[in-house]
């Protein structure tokens, strides 16, 4: 079973939902992205996105934009992400770790090699925004070959029809993008959540995040009892810049208690 | 390719999208929709008489098409050498080719009941233009232009808040048109049900670089018909600016099966390919992704976009319509690079000889008739897509001469 199989299948015997933290590779420097990491894992996170900075995050608001610059100027490169990764694998083999990010930085550094290096690295899937259903034949023998879950997207505006052909062949979980908009602005209600991960769950197995505009503990209890997990980003980031590292982790552990109050409260 | 093989290059993208291997749809998901459902709607107005009936109606009566091919004589005759015809896309209403796109994209709009329109500029003539149909139509627009952009085309900025349009100054990496496009597609994603964004040029995710070429081949068609009545037969060779390259592609489409005519690109050169500022993406660049297609584009050794730099606005983009890297690895069309300097030189030779002020963008096309025109002979014959005029560039070309306006 995968790290991140293996996650969901433990909680659901808890009978919770996973935490989702974010971190943006190299912001604002290398020993900060790894000092999250591992205060993340060690402060309940379930699973870690990591993103891989690009110069046009097309999908993303102004503040995943802003630590996207900040990463780049401390010299982010896919190759410096995956030694970031690898680093944080020598004291933790167990918390799953997703990256995220834009498809031309893969693409240029071969789309084989980067499978490769991510898998032997400790990476467990992949979250590809650029790469809808239709143009995922590009990578999938890769990511299968080395065991990386490709993580599809699925949005307010993928219809019921179209939800199968998303899905095919997925693995991990389904990242539902719960608004139609861009990273950090507007947050789904849970009457949103209500109508809408049902659909999801109708044409899968597989266990729902949700992310976009999740922000506080409140919220992520909200999301944890519709769905699986909740991702936050843009928040963190927020709190990053604004309070620094000791901030963001003490805000992830306040999440990791939403998530875990979440269904006994409700 | 292997399960598509066309006899002929006029009969690409196949039904993924693709020119060979550039092309495609790599879009969010969120957009992943609307662009399946642009693409239904625009083979459903094909096939659609009454949609290439309003479509003529618009271009004829509003637009003023057809536009004139003009043989530049006193150019010619300065050079030596070939026969020069410029296809007199300056002439169109609001001053360049752009409008031809955004009449076939707004009445596309109306056809699927979007009731409000955004769209990207670089050098503000697509802004201007997309402004343009909205106001005739009665739709509300927003314009995304790089703050850089803004700056240096005040007088297109103007002309879009009067016609009603607001311009959204776009101020992430250095402010050009990548990142007002960049931008375009956040407001898309946030207001997927009601908007319609008008692409500028031949590239984005598939169906956005045919259908602009489509719109544009109309230069190309009437620019062989009455090149046909005035000396009886084809171009020696067919020439034309590329930034996205929608004016190119637009002209050189209706030649792609004629191996006589020679096409030629002209990528913007800024202060040398060689240096670290141009535009040059086919000549400099590699294959990638970005803003829903796979192109060459600017990047470094990381795939980390880079910046491009021309003395055009219109010009100054990392990217190309997929269409052109096609036809650039087959060698169906050569592309070359104009520098700044040399786009200025040509830029002020034409207003003198001709009595017509080029737009930047079209000086580099001329820039490069200026080289190869003296080598061809008498009986030959160069068309140059004169695709916009260049009013809008005095201000930064007076600047670049060393006065102020």
């Amino acid at each position: 079973m995968s790290r991140i199989a293996g996650v969901f299948a433990a909680l659901r015997q808890q009978g919770r939902g996973a935490l989702i933290p974010f971190v943006e590779a190299y912001d604002p420097d290398r020993a900060t992205s790894l000092a999250l990491l591992g205060g993340m894992a060690a402060g309940g996170a379930d699973i870690i996105e990591i993103g891989m900075p690009f110069t046009d995050p097309m999908a993303d608001g102004p503040t995943i934009q802003a630590a996207g610059r900040r990463g780049l100027l401390a010299g982010a490169t896919l190759k410096g992400v995956l030694g970031l990764v690898r680093e944080f694998r020598q004291q933790n083999g167990h918390t799953p770790l997703v990256l995220m990010g834009y498809l031309n930085p893969i693409l240029s550094y071969g789309v084989p090699e980067f499978c490769a290096d991510a898998a032997a690295a400790g990476v467990d899937g992949l979250i590809i925004v650029d790469l809808p259903a239709e143009e995922a034949d590009l990578i999938l023998p890769d990511t299968a070959a080395h065991g990386l879950d490709l993580i599809r997207l699925v949005a307010p505006t993928t219809s019921d029809a179209r939800l199968q052909q998303v899905l095919a062949g997925s693995s991990g979980f389904v990242y539902y993008v719960s608004i139609t908009g861009i990273t950090g602005t507007r947050t789904a209600s849970a009457a949103d959540l209500a109508r809408d991960i049902p659909r999801i769950r109708a044409v899968t197995d597989l266990p729902i995040a949700v992310g976009f505009g999740v922000r506080t503990p409140e919220q992520a209890a909200t999301v944890v009892a519709h769905a699986d997990a909740a991702i936050v980003a843009s928040a963190l980031i927020e709190t990053l810049v604004r309070e620094g590292a000791g901030a963001v982790l003490r805000e992830v552990r306040a999440l990791a208690a939403g998530v875990r109050g979440a269904r006994a409260a409700a | 390719m292997n399960e598509f093989s066309p006899n002929s290059l006029r009969a690409w993208p196949d039904a993924r999208g693709r020119f060979g291997e550039y092309g495609g749809r790599f879009v969010a998901e969120t957009l992943m929709p609307l662009i399946l459902e642009l693409e239904a709607a625009y083979r459903a107005a094909r096939a659609d008489p009454g949609f290439q009936a309003e479509l003529d109606y618009y271009l004829e009566h509003y637009v003023g098409r057809p536009s004139p091919l003009w043989r530049a004589e006193r150019l010619g005759a300065d050079l030596g050498g070939a026969k020069i015809y410029f296809k007199r896309e300056d002439l169109n209403h609001t001053g360049a080719h752009k409008i031809n796109n955004c009449i076939g994209q707004i009445l596309l709009a109306r056809r699927m009941g979007k009731t409000r329109i955004i769209a990207e500029t670089g050098a503000g003539q697509h802004g201007v233009a997309t402004a343009t149909v909205c106001a005739l139509f009665g739709l509300p627009c927003t314009v995304y232009m790089g703050a850089t952009d803004v700056e240096r085309q005040k007088p297109n900025v103007f002309r879009m808040k009067l016609l009603g349009a607001e311009v959204v100054p776009v101020s992430s990496g250095a402010a050009t048109l990548k990142d007002a496009m960049n931008d375009a597609l956040r407001d898309w994603v946030a207001n997927v049900r009601d908007t319609f964004y008008i692409i500028g040029t031949a590239a984005g995710p598939h169906p956005y670089p045919e259908l602009v070429r489509d719109f544009q081949c109309v230069i190309g068609n009437e620019a062989r018909g009455q090149l046909m009545a005035a000396e009886g037969r084809l171009p020696d060779v067919a020439i034309a600016a590329v930034g996205g390259g929608s004016n190119a592609i637009g002209l050189f489409h209706p030649f792609l099966d004629e191996p006589s005519v020679r096409l030629i690109g002209v990528e913007a050169a800024g202060k040398g390919l060689d240096t670290q500022e141009h535009a040059a993406s086919l000549n400099r660049g590699r294959p990638g992704v970005l803003h829903g297609n796979r192109t060459y584009l600017l990047q470094d050794a990381d795939g980390q976009i880079l910046e491009a730099h021309s003395i055009s606005a219109g010009l100054d983009y990392p990217g190309i319509g997929p269409e052109h890297s096609w036809l650039h690895d087959i060698e169906r069309v050569e592309y070359v690079g104009v520098t700044d300097a040399e786009a200025l030189a040509a830029f002020q030779l034409c207003s003198r000889l001709e009595g017509i002020i080029p737009a930047l963008e079209s000086a580099h096309a001329i820039a490069h008739v200026l080289k190869i025109a003296p080598r061809m002979s008498a009986d030959e014959i160069i068309l140059l897509n004169l695709s916009g005029r260049g009013d809008k560039d005095i201000f930064s070309v007076a600047k670049h001469l060393g006065s102020e306006l």
